[in-house]
């Protein structure tokens, strides 16, 4: 079985700016794939390469096996939930999910029945005779997400879908989500640049940084095994130890990644360290240690003392949790 | 703490002082006050004399002129309207229709290109460029166009002679050979009014169409194209639902402009009267005010037809 989408040494070049840098991926059939990144890091541009928005200046790319470059967007079995939804305000919400069904010319009762299935399935049901100026933020993300599902694609591409819902309503969505993705069987290509959306999410995440792949791997892998300063830092803010600390603290003169929870402040053994500052964050306090001229963030679970600012502590953690990253990460 | 409070002052800053300042507070505090000091002389104006005269003129359309005397009748009747309704009178207003109409949509299918192009890919200098290309013809005096257009089109014209040495005279000569449109040459033709007229209103279209075209956000066609539209699909679906309203309104000035001018047609084009023309000579030489108002009420009237049509087909929906 061919890859979902595979992209082999592809480059997309804004004049000087290298959006997308030598990028080769491959996205499994079925899969939830999450491109994560901060913003100009090429993630959306590899997604639009992908819809056909935009063509690699170099490199190759195929979607089940099939070769698509100089295929026009509206010739790729594709559909994309916009970053901004882009729903046509001029048509009413059914006409919006009917939209590529109307292109495809299928009938209209037809497709009327359709574009109502699909609103139920995205929890709209009855909404067809609204405009799209008269829905909320979270309903206009379902219509979006209808009108691209109704044409059963092969691959659904969204971008940073959720960014614009308030936190409440994007945790219910990222869940939602994942369960329509499970049940429809589609590959769904996912962008975004919250980290934890993509942890929770994703069955497997590409991390990008200035046009290129940092690394590509299971959000476990990604988290417990980070390969470079980059990844470490972006997800999951990890305390990143030049190879100098790294030897202090007993390990090789190698660049490591130090989890904040996973540090524990125990009293009676362990190195030894003063606290610079601490901040209450809900379900833990965040303690901030000088190691040796480093920061060192520790996460206190709630419940436990908060050490005062200037003590000196003691801090200690499991072999594995010292994850080394080599000596040029 | 107490070193950066007595540089500061207190809570509230002294006043700007004066009249101005004490008159900037009170439009502050009462903005409706602003607003309505600043709307009054502009609605005045707009009321009394725009409006106020358009009233009047449609007064003296209910008047009629006495036969013998000359005078206005200052009584109400349908006369007048009688007297619009006549075949020869009936012509006039049919024939400045479909001129208009033949105006508007060439106007329509010239000015897309253009306002596409300024709206989606011009550009800094590029952009400067379009404004300048459209205004710039709107500088001169519209009396030297019209002149210019004389001399391109006459007899013996820069039209004919480029068609000369291409030897193409045949297919001028063939033109003008047809009924309706033709004539003794372009200048003196139908033709030669329409192309007139579609040069000179033009930029009235491009400008509110690039306006309207500029304001489709580009996602909306790549959101078409990625459920499968093809370019003309999305012209048709999305692209041209969405400018409609500004297609209506350069269409609205293209067809107004040309159902009441009354230059154009007398430079260049045949004897034949248009509306404009009518309304000049009965309300100059023949002195006829009531016919010369109820044919000015013409195109007010099939402005507010059209607009009522543009309205039920939807076009002002995406508005």
């Amino acid at each position: 079985m061919p890859h979902a989408v595979s992209f082999q040494q592809v480059s997309r070049h804004f004049g000087a700016v290298r959006a997308v840098d030598a990028v080769d991926l491959e996205i499994a059939p079925g899969e939830f794939f999450a491109m994560l990144g901060p913003s100009g890091s090429g993630k959306t541009t590899c997604l639009r390469l992908i819809a056909g928005f935009e063509q690699p200046t170099s490199g190759h790319i195929e979607i089940f096996g099939e070769t698509v470059e100089g295929v026009p967007p509206y010739r790729r079995n594709v559909n994309t939930v916009f970053q901004d939804y882009a729903l046509f305000p001029h048509l009413n919400v059914a006409d919006n999910v009917a939209y590529g069904q109307m292109i495809r010319g299928v009938g209209k009762a037809e497709r009327a029945r359709n574009a109502e299935a699909a609103l139920e399935m995205v929890k709209l049901p009855g909404y067809g005779s609204r405009k799209p100026g008269q829905l909320s933020g979270g309903q206009r993300q379902r219509v979006a997400l209808a009108r691209a599902l109704v044409n059963k694609p092969k691959v659904l591409l969204l971008d940073e879908p959720l960014g614009a819902l308030d936190l409440k309503l994007r945790e219910q969505m990222q869940e939602e989500l994942k369960v329509l993705q499970k049940a429809l069987g589609i590959t769904f290509v996912f962008v975004t640049h919250d980290q934890s959306e993509a942890l929770s999410m994703a069955d497997r995440i590409a991390v990008f940084n200035e046009g290129r792949i940092m690394q590509t791997g299971t959000p476990e892998e990604i988290y417990r095994r980070p390969k470079t300063r980059f990844v470490a830092d972006f997800v999951g803010s990890s305390n990143v130890l030049p190879p100098k600390v790294t030897q202090q603290l007993g390990g090789p003169a190698e660049w490591s990644s130090l989890r904040p929870e996973d540090v524990r402040l125990d009293a009676v053994s362990g190195h030894e360290a003063r606290v610079t500052g601490a901040s209450f964050l809900g379900s833990a306090t965040r303690v901030t240690l000088d190691v040796a001229g480093e920061k060192l963030n520790v996460l206190l679970p709630s419940g436990l003392a908060v050490p005062e600012q200037g003590a000196s502590v003691r801090f200690s953690w499991k072999p594995d949790d010292l994850h080394l990253m080599g000596t040029d990460a | 703490m107490s070193v950066s409070s007595s540089a500061s002052g207190g809570a509230i800053l002294a006043g700007r002082g004066g009249l101005g300042g004490s008159l900037s507070d009170a439009f502050w505090r009462k903005p409706q006050l602003l607003l309505f000091l600043m709307l009054t002389p502009p609605l005045l104006w707009l009321g009394v004399i725009y409006l106020g005269s358009l009233f009047a003129l449609l007064i003296q359309s209910f008047f009629s002129i006495d036969e013998f005397s000359g005078m206005v009748v200052r009584e109400f009747t349908l006369k007048t309207y009688g007297e619009l309704l006549r075949p020869s009178n009936l012509d006039i207003i049919v024939r400045t229709v479909i001129m208009a109409g033949l105006v508007t949509i060439a106007s329509a299918v010239i000015a897309f290109p253009i306002a596409y192009f300024a709206a989606r890919y011009a550009r800094g200098r590029w952009k400067a460029m379009f404004y300048l290309g459209v205004m710039l013809p709107l500088w001169s005096s519209y009396l030297v166009k019209i002149y210019a257009w004389k001399l391109i089109l006459a007899k013996e014209g820069i039209l004919g002679w480029v068609f000369d040495k291409l030897h193409l005279t045949f297919l001028i000569d063939g033109w003008l050979a047809l009924p309706i449109v033709g004539g003794n040459s372009l200048s003196v033709s139908p033709t030669g009014t329409f192309l007139v007229f579609v040069y000179v209103w033009l930029p009235f279209m491009i400008l509110p169409m690039q306006a309207a075209l500029e304001r489709v956000p580009t996602n909306l066609l790549e959101a078409s194209a990625d459920l499968g539209a093809s370019p003309g699909q999305t012209f048709r679906n999305v692209l041209l639902p969405l400018a409609l309203p500004g297609v209506i309104a350069g269409s609205i000035f293209t067809f107004s402009l040309t159902l009441g001018d009354y230059i154009i047609p007398q430079i260049i084009g045949t004897s034949h009267l248009f509306i404009g023309m009518a309304v000049y000579a009965h309300q100059g030489t023949a002195g006829n005010i009531p016919l010369a108002a109820a044919f000015t009420v013409v195109p007010v009237v099939i402005m507010g037809i059209y607009l009522w049509l543009a309205k039920r087909a939807g076009a002002f929906n995406a508005l």
